[in-house]
Parts: structure tokens; C-alpha cells; sequence
């Protein structure tokens, strides 16, 4: 029980400094030639240069921000999906939803610029969240259909091609000027987000997390099945409705403003359940976001820094790291089965 | 005394299909009320109802006297708890922490446990002798640890009800025994009405305080294991065509093999049955006899022989009785005898022994002789399929 306890403190402890460190690491560091010395200098008020303060302050802090609040969000909500589905590698990427939440939002886009006004962040979370609600819909659809669940990733998969698909389509035929900032978002990046938009998803994303924290508590339930769940006296129909809007919401959140980022809702949450060595909902759900903010601000640390001055995408990264995670969890659950 | 769980004319369902209707019957604190029924009759859907998991048709269900249709999820899951046939994924937890998943009910918005809900658990883990398993991960546990895990999860939600579906499915019989003992002692100290659903019949008998047979759409029968299992009723029951089922032993026979006997085995006192056994796996249809009608080896004899001499009970071996052994076995082309020794009761089993040793047809060693039968039986077989 002591140990257990220690254990988590390290943890989020651990989380906790990390996070600051690369936070700290962010502000310093870029492609401007912005020397760390000087970016540390002009954070503690040391030195005054407008241009240099700008970068650090309009563009760097709300890019490290919204990689730390969308990482969260995309872990949570992978976490929520996990839990959801009892499949150790569903995810919003996985599952198709961040797709189709790509796909409303690609759409919108090109409508409006086309029209010549430039939308309002609320709408393309709207949109978003429309078109992970229609996938996550057609998903379980097809949950209800299939038993295994290896055929609910392929269909996950799948209907993510799909979407994909239709975006490209979209893409080609959109007006030359808009292709480029487009394209750039439909390949997932954190670039680009300013204080509103930080606001807009601080606002979403926390409440978000509250409500997965709100409800760890038929989580776990939800984690020995349903029936057992129903016994306990969660109410099933109520539960799952808002299991799924809460990460349909979460993950349209993330690609509203960064586009599809994958992985990291599976890779997340694993690696926080080995390190607190609990499933825990109540735990993990918060280990998860901060978790996902250290892993977000990291990649996206990478991405921009790794090849400068070209930038990657932060998908790119973050399938580096997040796909040996998957395949881990699925060699040690064969190896489980194979031991029982 | 007073029913816990009481149902009226209760028919049970998917949306407009009736699984099983005219359900009236009840549970009493203290007592285990057991379901049985052949496969696909609904004792599943009997108990998903009962747990409030399935609305009910038509019929009512009342627990501890208000109508469980108007009770909250919350309120029910503080009166019945649930375990299930089959494992649960339980992800990075231990056996303690799947047994506290029983204080849901009990516990504040976040579910965090109180310093009497841990009591609570770890008494349910005593109760059930898995206080050591504690620490365990869920995962690496056996599959028998595991149902008693979920029997301590079952116990720590402090129900008045505790449903099983078939709780012994895949256990083996140490388990198996495990946890039927563990429910009895739960009922009675605990005054818990237990309602199970048991595959086993033997066990069913033996460990219910009442038994409810479900069949063809209907709640057939309801009484104690004594009025169920008698007679040929089990075998209705479960539509037995093949075979044979013992209410009284609780065991469950092959058919025999028919024909006309080809060995006579003299027996009793069991020294018959294993002899039996061998014979009836080899194909070969044999007369058993003289057998009192209390003897041990009748009811086997009875279910694999081809023919059984017998005598009544407590009564010497008549004349009657012994001419027809003796023309019975004139007629066998062995004799085979499994009983060492005879007593006075069976004095006349030594007459008929040495009858067969004079006529050249007793056999000393079974073995050998249906080795030999064996070979013959393949040479015909290939001499048939030579020409």
C-alpha cells in the first residue's frame, strides 16, 4: 500500500518536472536565431527586444501550450476510448474518429475560404466534433456487429482511409492560396496556434478532463464488463452516451487545431498505466494528460527543432515513438494469453 | 420464513420473445435456490432478469417486498450481487482491488475506499480463504482462484441476493466443491438467499436447499432436491435418450450394449462395476448376476448389462433365481468372477463359480481374454474385407 503510494508521487512528480523542463526547453529554442541565452534573459524580464519577445510570447508559449493541452487531450481521450471498447490499441487515430473529425473540418474550410471569410475557431471545433461523433457512431455500429476485436480496428482503419481519402479530395481541388497552410494541417501540427486559440482549448480541454475525471468511478467498473458494471449500479446506457461524447469532444478538440496526431492516444496511456503499475482510472486519467503533454511537447520539440529550418510534421514524430508502444502491447498481451 | 425474492407468473425475454413464462417461485434468506434445465432453456435469462439486467415481460418481481422494476440501478446493486461464469479482463489490478470493485454501491463520487470498506474486502477474501491471494495480480491467478475472487467481490457488495451463473463451469472438482461449501456457509451465516444456475446435477442435489427445473419454455417443477430427483424425472428433464441418469447416486450412465451376453461376470459389492465398465468400452454385451437389489454394483449392472440377475433385498439367493443364473451362463461363452471371497449371503454365488470351473468356461484373467476376443473380432473383420 506505502509503496503504491510513493510510486504514484514519483510519478506525477516526475511527470510534472518534465513537463516544465520541456516547456522550459520550448520557449528557449527554435528556428530564429534567437540564442537561449537571450530567450532566458527576456523570460525573467532581463532584457527587452520586441521582436525577440514576440516569438517567445505569441508564438512559442501558445505553440508549447496547445502541444501540452492537445497531448493531454488526445492521450485522455484514448485512455476513454480503451476503456470504452475494452481493446488495449483503440484509439481516436486507430478508430478513424481524428479522421472524420478531419474529414468536416477539411470541408468547412474550403467552403468558407471560398466564400472569402476565415472561420471562427468554435466553428471548426464544431465541425469537428460532428465528424468524430459521425465516425465514433458508425464505429459502433460495426462494434455491434463484430465480436473480435481486431475486426473493429481494421474497421477503424478502414473508414479512417476513407476519410482521408475524401480530405485529399478536397485538398486538390481547393484554391492554390489556401493548399499550402491546409495541407500543413491536415498532416497534423501544433504551429500556428495563438493566445485565443490557447483559451478556446484550455477552456474545452479541461473540461474534458474534468468530466473524465468526474468519471472514474464507472470506469473502473466498466473495466471488469458490463454486466459487472451494471451490477455495481452504473447506468450503462447513460455511462457509455457519455464515455462517447466525452472522447469524441476530446479528440475533435485536437484536430480542430493541430489535425490528426497519431498514436498518442494509445502509446500514452500504456506507458503511464507501467509506470503507475495501476489501471486506475482515477489515476491514470490525470497521469494520462500530463503524460500526453510531456510526449506532445516533446515531439513537437523534435519536429521543429530536429531539421531546422524545415519542419516535420508532428505526426511524424509521434509514430516514431508511439507505434513501438503499440506493438509492445500487443506482443505482452500475446504473451499473457499464451501464460494463462 | 420470509421470502427475500419473490416472483408471480414472471415471463422472462428478448424484446417479444418469451424465453421461459409462468416463473412463480421465491428465495428464501438462508437458502440456495438452484436452476436447472438442459442448454439454451433461459436459467441465464432467468437470473439477468432477476438481476434487474432484463426487464421483465409480464409477471412481477418483488425483492424484500417492493417491486424491483421501480428500484434505482444503485438500489439494487445494493441487494443483489452478480458472478458471472467466465473470466474477467481485469487490466494491472490486483485481487484485492477486483474484490473492492464490490463496495461501488458504498463508495463516495471518486470511489475511494474507506479504512471499514478495506475491512469489508478483506473480510470477503477470508471468507472465501483468498486473503493470501490479496496482492496478486488478477492475471496470474488460476481460473478457479479466479471465480473465487469474484465470489469475495460478490460477498464484499453485502447483497441480499447473490446470483451465480453456473459458478462451476470450467473449475475443477476441488474448486468446484470450493465454492459450493464456501455459498452454503454464506447463506447460512450471512443470511443470504443464494439463486445459482448448476450444470451439475449431482451437485445440485446436493447442495441446494430447493431446486427449480426449467424446460421447454416453462418453470416446470419447483420443490426440494429430494422431490426433483427421483424417479425417471431428471431424464425427462433433459430429454435423455442416450444413456441413462441415477437420481439416487447422482450419476450419469452410458446406454448399454444390447445383445445376447457373451460373458457372464459373477459380482457384487463393486468389485462388478469396474469389470463392467471394461467390458461395456470393449462392445461386448454382458450378463451380470447374481446381484442383490442393494448391492452397490446393481445400478451400473443395470445401466450397461445386456441382462442382470438379481434377488431381493436382504433375502438368500432363491433356487428360482439361481436356475435361471445358471441357464443364463450356460449360455455365455465365458464366466468371469470379480468377488475373492462370498459370504453367507452370497454362498450360492460359490456354486455357481465352481459350476462354471467344471464347464471349462471361467476365466481367470479378463484381460487376455478380451485381448483375445479383440484379435478375432479384427481377423473376421479382415478376413471379410480379404475375400
Amino acid at each position: 500500500m506505502k509503496k503504491h503510494i510513493t510510486r504514484t508521487i514519483l510519478c506525477f512528480a516526475a511527470l510534472t518536472v518534465m513537463a516544465v523542463i520541456l516547456f522550459s526547453i520550448s520557449l528557449t529554442s527554435g528556428s530564429s536565431s534567437l540564442r537561449a541565452i537571450d530567450a532566458f534573459r527576456i523570460l525573467t524580464g532581463n532584457q527587452q527586444n520586441d521582436a525577440a519577445q514576440r516569438i517567445i510570447f505569441d508564438i512559442r508559449m501558445p505553440r508549447a501550450l496547445s502541444a501540452m493541452l492537445l497531448g493531454g487531450a488526445l492521450s485522455v481521450s484514448g485512455f476513454l476510448l480503451q476503456s470504452f471498447f475494452r481493446n488495449p490499441i483503440a484509439g481516436p487515430f486507430v478508430l478513424g474518429i481524428s479522421s472524420g473529425a478531419k474529414l468536416c473540418v477539411a470541408w468547412i474550410m474550403i467552403a468558407s475560404l471560398q466564400h472569402g471569410f476565415v472561420l471562427h475557431s468554435a466553428a471548426m471545433i464544431a465541425a469537428a466534433f460532428c465528424g468524430a461523433l459521425i465516425c465514433m457512431l458508425t464505429i459502433l455500429l460495426f462494434a455491434g456487429k463484430v465480436q473480435n476485436m481486431s475486426q473493429l480496428i481494421i474497421s477503424g482503419v478502414m473508414i479512417g482511409y476513407i476519410c482521408s481519402a475524401l480530405t485529399d479530395f478536397a485538398v486538390t481541388f481547393a484554391d492554390d492560396a489556401n493548399i499550402v497552410n491546409l495541407h500543413n494541417w491536415s498532416r497534423g501540427s501544433f504551429a500556428g496556434a495563438d493566445w485565443m486559440d490557447v483559451r478556446d482549448m484550455a477552456v474545452l480541454v479541461l473540461a474534458g478532463l474534468a468530466g473524465a475525471i468526474w468519471m472514474s468511478k464507472p470506469i473502473s467498473a466498466y473495466q471488469l464488463g458490463e454486466t459487472y458494471a451494471a451490477n455495481m449500479g452504473v447506468r450503462i446506457r447513460a455511462f457509455r452516451l457519455a464515455l462517447i461524447l466525452l472522447s469524441s469532444l476530446l479528440s475533435a478538440c485536437v484536430t480542430a487545431f493541430a489535425g490528426p496526431v497519431s498514436f498518442v492516444g494509445i502509446a500514452v496511456p500504456h506507458l503511464v498505466k507501467s509506470m503507475l503499475r495501476t489501471a486506475k482510472p482515477l489515476l491514470v486519467i490525470p497521469a494520462a494528460f500530463l503524460g500526453g503533454g510531456v510526449f506532445c511537447m516533446g515531439c513537437d520539440l523534435l519536429a521543429r527543432t530536429l531539421f531546422t529550418p524545415q519542419e516535420l510534421s508532428v505526426s511524424t514524430v509521434t509514430a516514431v515513438f508511439g507505434a513501438p508502444v503499440v506493438i509492445w502491447v500487443m506482443l505482452r498481451r500475446e504473451r499473457e494469453r499464451s501464460a494463462s | 420464513m420470509n421470502p427475500v425474492l419473490h416472483t408471480r407468473e414472471l415471463s422472462v425475454g428478448y424484446q417479444h420473445k418469451i424465453v421461459v413464462s409462468g416463473l412463480t417461485f421465491h428465495a428464501n434468506a438462508g437458502e440456495i435456490l438452484t436452476l436447472i434445465g438442459p442448454n439454451g432453456a433461459g436459467k441465464s435469462t432467468v437470473l439477468k432478469t432477476i438481476a434487474a439486467q432484463l426487464p421483465p415481460i409480464s409477471g412481477t418481481i418483488a425483492l424484500c417486498g417492493d417491486s424491483l422494476v421501480g428500484l434505482s440501478p444503485h438500489e439494487v446493486a445494493t441487494r443483489i450481487s452478480l458472478l458471472l461464469t467466465g473470466k474477467p479482463a481485469a487490466e494491472r489490478m490486483t485481487c484485492f482491488d477486483v474484490a473492492a470493485t464490490g463496495r461501488y454501491p458504498y463508495t463516495g463520487r471518486f470511489g475511494l475506499l474507506s479504512s471499514k470498506d478495506r475491512e469489508i474486502v478483506h473480510d470477503a477474501l477470508c471468507m472465501v480463504e483468498a486473503e493470501s491471494l490479496a496482492d496478486t495480480d488478477f492475471r496470474c491467478i488460476s481460473d478457479g482462484q479466479r471465480q473465487i475472487v469474484m465470489l469475495a467481490r460478490a460477498i464484499a457488495q453485502q447483497p441480499r441476493i447473490l446470483l451465480l451463473d453456473e459458478p462451476t463451469s470450467y473449475l475443477d472438482i476441488s474448486h468446484k466443491l470450493r465454492i459450493l461449501t464456501r455459498l452454503r456457509t454464506l447463506a447460512k451465516e450471512r443470511q443470504i438467499a443464494v439463486i445459482q444456475s448448476l450444470h451439475e446435477l449431482d451437485l445440485a442435489q446436493k447442495f441446494s436447499d430447493s431446486v427449480l427445473c426449467i424446460h421447454a419454455q416453462r418453470a416446470e417443477r419447483c420443490g426440494t432436491p429430494e422431490e426433483i430427483f427421483s424417479g425417471d424425472y431428471i431424464s425427462t428433464l433433459y430429454g435423455i435418450s442416450t444413456g441413462k441418469y441415477d437420481p439416487l447416486y447422482g450419476t450419469a450412465e452410458a446406454s448399454p450394449v444390447t445383445g445376447k451376453p457373451r460373458i457372464f461376470v459373477i459380482g457384487g459389492n463393486g468389485s462388478g462395476i469396474p469389470v463392467y465398465r471394461k467390458l461395456h468400452r470393449a462392445g461386448i454385451p454382458f450378463a451380470a448376476g447374481i446381484l442383490h437389489e442393494n448391492d452397490v454394483d446393481c445400478p451400473a449392472a443395470h445401466a450397461l448389462g445386456a441382462k442382470v440377475i438379481t434377488e431381493r433385498a436382504f433375502e438368500p439367493i432363491s433356487d428360482a433365481t439361481y436356475q435361471e443364473a445358471e441357464t443364463c451362463l450356460r449360455q455365455c461363452e465365458a464366466v468371469y468372477c470379480s468377488l475373492p471371497a462370498f459370504g453367507t449371503g452370497n454362498a450360492r454365488l460359490a456354486v455357481l463359480r465352481d459350476f462354471a470351473e467344471k464347464t471349462h468356461l471361467l476365466i481367470q484373467d479378463l484381460q487376455t481374454w478380451l485381448r483375445s476376443e479383440m484379435e478375432s473380432t479384427c481377423n473376421t473383420h479382415s478376413s471379410l474385407t480379404d475375400h
